[in-house]
């Protein structure tokens, strides 16, 4: 039996063997993993490990765009960026509230970011140079996390899938206003057009990076495919965006910059030229653009509000942790 | 796609509005847009990821009523909403001077928020009785917001005022270096009191009444107590004469806009 | 986003640090009228005032509800997944308990 084989593997006597084989036969009726069943320490390290990521990455990635919150150039575009930003930050929370099922403190996962112990997605580590970039991230790089994120709201653990359901719901507009955004300044003067192209050409590499290194390569897919956490590798899963993407470039009306990008009529699908890795590697190592920027802006909010969690903690300690008036809000 | 319309009525500049009414909610739309900026400058730098989303929902609903706002104000003389706010200098616009001042920190956000917020419920409920039916209708609606807003800025004045030793300074401190400006919030004119006699815009002094009631009555729970006495009253904003600081909040926000004379976003 | 950094201290050992008393809220919300409040996450605040206010902004930001609870985490007893059998299994058998046990005869509506 393939679970006392891999107890066996692993040394493992520790775990009553029901335990065990009920957690794996939840996994084969894909039934979902819930905070309050047993599970396997590995399990839970490696989901710790993801949804912190994803937390983070949603935090971080407030900050790029927010970069041109105040320069919007039009009320309307002005709004759009403000909900959007916003919705990163309720992302975050969602994630980390479904973090805290698995037994860390939300606490612990932003020290383990902040001192650089956990890591978010490489792509925020780029700098939002013009305008056009708030649209390119719309619809590129929200365009792979969707792509990356769909599958997610059927992973195994059940808060996670649920908060992906959520996240996915609220993500669809943030595809579309980057879109229509590129769209607007694709087809507006020649200096917004030149613009836009420019925000294409150096987001459309690290999006594609945004899926992770090749199959071949990533140490996580054949545990994280077995548990039901990950369902789909890093290549198909980047695939499918290109597939997706390059037909919207040709409606934008801009170009993508691959020069082997090419629709390979035999396999049904686009070719690409190759992913310069060292890049990434260099980013994920925090040698990219903006990596020391980012974690110091978000150690100093953190830092510059510390005297502001404890006057809420002071006052709740005077007052009663149930406040003024525990009401309910009709 | 012929842009030629478009670029003309685009590249234009701001003229002044026509109508008295026009005016008044140019002042309200100005307050609305301006604070929000300051607000806006909040995300990613808030004391907690909860609050990130809050500070994002009011910054979001001022953004809202300056848009009604500035539309409202710009229909005579055809100017929209962007034409009002990207591209009139700093002399022309009209908000108090308090929605302008410069971040602090948190506790200054919180006080001038409370500040302001008492002012503009204040205000819309009276607004909501407007003779002018547009000014009415959008008052009432965006009432239900500031009420959001009031509760959001009275919660934290009291958890800062009658949290810490350090909370309580710093808010006290907001507390006193905003006060002199809520002044200019009630300050009246010959536009204000024509339009109050009309029964379109609401009288300054019915509303600093009810204000200072509800302010002191959150500054006392807050054991920040009672407010500071004091004859400096800097105001101007109504007239476009304002602190240095609104230069730059608007040399940023227009930034993008005026690079690009004649552009659609 | 799946880049390979093992996280040794975010696993097993942490799990025994509990937040602070009064940090973390349970967050339920009834998505409208006529419907029971339903679990949909949690936020963390210092007191239950802070804690309603901050679950109406995070969950309720697109109209997703008319009415919040919160709850402290740690009030809430459950079940535990060791006594799932002896709970919840004999309601699995009681077949009789749902109407799709009975079978109508063609033609009768309304039942």
């Amino acid at each position: 039996m393939a679970v006392m084989q891999e107890r066996v593997a692993q040394g493992r006597t520790d775990v009553p063997l029901d335990l065990e084989a009920g957690f794996e036969a939840l996994l084969a009726a894909d039934e979902r993993i819930e905070p309050r069943d047993w599970m396997p320490e590995a399990y839970r390290a490696t989901l710790i490990r993801q949804i912190a990521q994803h937390a983070h990455s949603e935090i971080i990635g407030m900050q790029p765009e927010g970069n041109w919150l105040t320069r919007a150039p039009s009320l309307r575009r002005k709004a759009i960026l403000l909900a959007k930003v916003q919705d990163e930050a309720g992302h975050g929370l969602y994630l980390y509230s479904a973090a805290e099922t698995l037994g860390v403190t939300r606490e612990e996962l932003l020290d383990a970011l902040h001192n650089g112990r956990q890591r978010y997605s490489s792509i925020f580590n780029y700098p939002t140079l013009t305008w056009a970039d708030v649209g390119a991230i719309g619809w590129l790089v929200d365009g792979a996390a969707i792509v990356n994120q769909i599958p997610l709201t059927r992973c195994s653990y059940g808060p996670y899938a649920r908060a992906m359901v959520r996240i996915c719901k609220e993500e669809s507009f943030h595809q579309r206003q980057g879109y229509e955004s590129l769209y607007t300044l694709a087809h507006g003067t020649p200096e917004q057009h030149a613009m836009a192209q420019d925000a294409v050409d150096r987001w459309w590499w690290p999006s594609l990076m945004m899926f992770g290194p090749p199959d071949s390569a990533s140490a996580h897919t054949a545990r994280s495919t077995h548990w039901k956490i990950k369902r789909h590798g890093n290549d198909e899963l980047r695939q499918r965006f290109v597939d997706l993407t390059v037909p919207q470039a040709e409606v934008l009306g801009l170009t993508l910059p691959d020069p082997r990008l090419a629709w390979n009529a035999e396999t049904g699908h686009y070719d690409c030229g190759p992913i310069d890795w060292s890049e990434f590697e260099a980013v994920l190592a925090g040698n990219g653009p903006c990596n020391r920027q980012r974690i110091a802006r978000r150690v100093s909010a953190h830092e510059d509000g510390a005297w502001v969690r404890a006057a809420a903690a002071a006052y709740a300690e005077k007052h009663g942790h149930r406040g003024e008036d525990g009401r309910e809000i009709e | 796609m012929n842009r030629g319309l478009a670029q003309d009525t685009h590249t234009q500049g701001f003229r002044p509005v026509e109508k008295p009414v026009e005016e008044y909610a140019l002042r309200l739309g100005d307050d609305a847009l301006v604070l929000s900026h300051r607000l806006t400058e909040w995300l990613t730098r808030a004391p907690d990821l909860e609050e990130e989303v809050a500070l994002a929902n009011i910054a979001l609903d001022l953004l809202g009523q300056a848009r009604f706002l500035l539309g409202f104000a710009g229909q005579s003389t055809a100017q929209d909403e962007n034409l009002l706010a990207f591209r009139r200098g700093e002399r022309d616009y009209r908000n108090a001077l308090i929605t302008e001042l410069p971040n602090g920190d948190f506790g200054h956000t919180v006080i001038r928020l409370l500040f302001f917020s008492v002012y503009q419920r204040a205000l819309y409920r009276a607004l909501a009785g407007s003779a002018d039916t547009a000014l009415a209708a959008f008052a009432g609606k965006a009432l239900t917001e500031v009420e959001y807003h009031v509760e959001y800025a009275a919660g934290w004045a009291v958890r800062l005022g009658d949290g810490t030793e350090e909370s309580h300074d710093r808010a006290a401190a907001a507390v006193a270096q905003l006060w002199p400006y809520t002044a200019e919030l009630f300050s009246s004119d010959e536009l204000v009191g024509a339009l109050a006699a009309e029964g379109v815009a609401a009288d300054p002094a019915v509303l600093h009444a009810e204000w200072s009631e509800q302010v002191e009555s959150v500054l006392a729970r807050a054991t920040l107590g009672v407010a500071p006495t004091t004859t400096w009253r800097p105001g101007g904003g109504r007239r476009g004469l304002h602190t240095e600081a609104l230069g730059y909040l608007l040399a940023e926000m227009q930034s993008v806009h005026r690079a690009h004379p004649g552009a659609a976003w | 986003m799946s880049a390979a950094d093992p996280t040794p201290a975010a696993s097993g050992a942490a799990r025994t640090s509990a937040a602070p008393a009064g940090t973390v809220w349970e967050v339920f919300v009834r998505p409208r009228r006529g419907l029971s409040h339903q679990h949909v996450g949690s936020v963390h605040a210092a007191d239950a005032q802070l804690a309603l206010r901050r679950a109406r902004d995070l969950y309720t930001r697109r109209g997703e509800g008319v009415s919040i609870w919160v709850v402290p985490g740690g009030a809430i007893s459950a079940t535990s997944p060791d006594e799932k059998d002896p709970y919840f299994a004999p309601a699995a058998d009681k077949t009789y308990r749902h109407p799709t046990f009975y079978q109508l005869p063609e033609g009768v509506k309304n039942l």
